[in-house]
């Protein structure tokens, strides 16, 4: 094997994983075990980045990398266990959509990933261009996973798959944004999971369960 | 250099005002370093008018008149919510709602949250706006809980949830902007500096740059508070202690819309008018019918005035729809002026939640004949806001209107209109209820402080004379207009 066929293999399996744990929070129940997945996505995301920083001979993107494992593979998924940790019932009970079905939606919003990012992949004519769907479905399949569960820690599960989705699509198209933005980006998730998790800790101080379903005070 | 003073202020005070507990003098401090913005906005904006662009870091920072013009629009509500704050926290601790320590770190917050405006509107660099814009959701999360009564913190909840959800979007549609410039021959972070942007906006990929413009105007749609990404607003509005709600509503959804404008810029170059114009007008259309169509029914008056702002921001998009000099000059007063306006009304709602403790509409009655000052402010504020004259609000939209006109947008104007009628009379039939009346025989006539009344009666003075004399900020909003417009 060639090594750009090496690196465009290495490069298919990294950016499938990514999808794949996206699939998996979907289908798991227990947050413990969804809280692994986002891990796990969160180190396949630092591989894309070495990948190409490899690739490039690009010492900036290997250094985004080291931070994206750290702070993805690491640190948001050790303070979504401390949540997970005060709250006794750590399943996702009920929620909206059964997980068959879900698995199905998250099939179709793939397709409509292929779809939506046609323009896009024209303008990115590499072998990284072509897997753009992949953080595309990722991004999509987020947004479905905040719409249909309702335990609090499943929302911001969600939050982190649109996120992840976001930052394969900006590795793949762009090799990563400016170094300056990338690190301002990373923090600005940090501080919203710690603001998450805090509100979580003051919420269960007060309503006692961190199920959303509790949040219909204010409405029209 | 002197942007970078104008930042480096609040950040300053809000060092200091760590420092527990919190004494009156650190709410003072705040006022002095928002007052300090303030004149350090006004000197910016002599200066970009007489010369080029203030730059700093190689252009990470960059200040043109828009930038000036919004810097002093942050200084002026800023200042009113920084006054009003003192009341506020000198009357939760008194209260025993609010500890000493919980006090500062709300002072704390107030000036970090200033400050990522600040950063916002001076920041050259679209990706730098983006990491300011999600800076002032962190920095408001728990301002907007800092009462942390249940319903507070389902507001936040609310608010930071859907709120990243959008700037995410915004995230997406800058990256595909900067995939865009990269094709287009840019490198490094100089790819996402809007002067070099807009120097190429006609060889951006125009299928992307859709693709972008779509979901920038999704994603910072929802920081300005425009349908369909709009039921945060309402909640963190209504919930969030009264200065911040005057800060977030008078500022925060501006500076947010500055966004917009800095985007709508380049896709116009990219793209033609057209494009951008329709999203703008679709987002700008859908929050006049949601918020017409919601106001009459509201029971709480803090929630009433924030529906009145997605009212006021869905009248900006579509006055930047127009997108011509005299349209986007009517856009930037019409900032200044619903900033000035709203913050007093929210300041003043404050207020009566505090004497009356109830932010029920139908609880509080007769206001003017018990409580002349604060009802006379809260009277005038709700003329200025249904922008009757003389205030600000009646010319800019007037010359809103007049421009969307000359584009062809005759058609939309017509249903602002209408939607603005509904709104008018639903405010007005609230505002009789809340204002109007005799008090129960025998209730003394209550006074209201100095410290209330002087920054707010300030507020409303500007607020007229800007509608009667646009003077000395004329040249400033036609050279801000300059900038963005088509």
């Amino acid at each position: 094997m060639t090594s750009s066929t090496i690196f465009a293999a290495t490069l298919e399996l990294a950016a499938g994983v990514v999808l794949v744990c996206a699939v998996v929070t979907l289908w798991r129940r227990t947050l413990g075990a969804i809280v692994k997945a986002l891990a796990l996505q969160g180190v396949a995301l630092g591989a894309v980045a070495f990948v190409l920083g490899d690739r490039q001979h690009d010492g900036v993107l290997m250094a985004v990398a080291a931070v994206v494992v750290v702070a993805k593979g690491a640190v948001i998924p050790a303070l979504l266990r401390r949540v997970v940790a005060g709250d006794p019932a750590s399943r996702e009970v009920a929620p909206l959509v059964n997980v068959p079905a879900s698995l199905v939606g998250a099939g179709m919003l793939t397709f409509l990933a292929y779809g939506a990012t046609a323009p896009v992949v024209a303008l990115v004519p590499t072998s990284a261009g072509r897997l753009i769907p992949l953080g595309f479905a990722t991004l999509l399949i987020g947004f479905f996973a905040m719409a249909v569960r309702r335990k609090a820690v499943s929302q911001i599960v969600g939050l982190l798959l649109v996120d992840n989705g976001i930052a394969l699509v900006a590795f793949l198209a762009t090799a990563g944004v400016p170094l300056l933005v990338e690190l301002g980006a990373s923090l600005d998730v940090l501080l919203v999971v710690v603001v998450l998790q805090v509100l979580t800790a003051q919420m269960r101080s007060r309503f006692g369960v961190l199920d959303l379903d509790q949040l219909r005070e204010l409405h029209d | 250099m002197l942007a970078l003073v104008v930042l480096g202020v609040p950040i300053l005070a809000g060092a200091i005002s760590a420092v527990p507990p919190w004494r009156r003098g650190v709410g003072w401090l705040g006022l002095a370093a928002v007052g300090a913005v303030l004149a350090g906005g006004v000197v910016l904006a002599v200066r970009v008018l007489h010369g080029p662009p203030v730059t700093a870091f190689d252009g990470t920072l960059r200040v043109d008149a828009l930038s000036a013009f919004m810097v002093i629009v942050i200084g002026v509500i800023g200042v009113l919510a920084c006054w009003q704050s003192v009341r506020y926290l000198d009357a939760e601790i008194g209260s025993g709602r609010c500890s000493r320590r919980h006090a500062s770190r709300y002072s704390v917050l107030v000036q970090l949250f200033l400050a990522a405006m600040l950063l916002a509107v001076v920041a050259g660099n679209l990706g730098v706006l983006w990491v300011a814009v999600e800076a002032t959701t962190i920095a408001t999360a728990f301002l907007v809980g800092h009462r942390r009564t249940r319903r507070a913190l389902e507001a936040s909840w609310k608010y930071i949830v859907i709120c990243s959800v959008g700037i995410a979007m915004a995230f997406l549609g800058t990256v595909l902007v900067y995939l865009a410039a990269l094709h287009a021959g840019h490198h490094g972070t100089a790819s996402l500096d809007w002067t070099a942007l807009m120097a190429v906006s006609h060889h951006l990929d125009p299928r992307v740059m859709r693709l972008a413009m779509a979901l920038i105007v999704l994603g910072y749609g929802t920081k300005v508070g425009l349908v369909p990404m709009h039921s945060w607003l309402p909640d963190a509005h209504s919930q969030a202690p009264a200065p911040v709600s005057a800060l977030m509503s008078g500022v925060l959804l501006s500076v947010a819309f500055y966004a917009l404008l800095r985007f709508k810029a380049i896709a116009d170059g990219a793209l033609g008018a057209a494009f951008p114009r329709a999203l703008l007008v679709t987002v700008g259309l859908l929050s006049l019918v949601v918020t017409a169509s919601l106001l009459l029914a509201q029971r709480d008056y803090k929630r009433m005035l924030g529906y009145s702002s997605m009212e006021h921001m869905g009248l900006i998009a579509l006055g930047a729809a127009a997108g011509t000099p005299l349209a986007i000059a009517a856009v930037l007063l019409h900032i200044l002026g619903h900033g000035l306006a709203k913050g007093v009304l929210f300041l003043a709602s404050g207020e009566i939640l505090l004497t009356e403790g109830t932010s029920e509409i139908t609880q509080v009655k007769a206001l003017i004949a018990r409580r002349p000052a604060l009802g006379g402010i809260f009277g005038f504020g709700l003329v200025a806001l249904l922008g009757l004259p003389p205030f600000s609000l009646f010319v800019s939209e007037l010359n809103m209107v007049r421009a969307e006109v000359q584009v062809g947008l005759g058609w939309v104007a017509a249903i602002a209109l209408g939607c603005m009628a509904v709104i008018v009379a639903a405010m007005l039939s609230h505002g009789r209820h809340l204002l109007l009346g005799s008090g129960a025989a025998g209730e003394l006539v209550h006074t209201t402080p100095a410290v209330v009344t002087v920054p707010l009666i300030g507020g409303l003075v500007g607020c007229a004379a800007l509608g009667i004399v646009a003077w000395p900020l004329d040249g400033l909003l036609h050279a801000a207009a300059r900038v963005v417009a088509l």
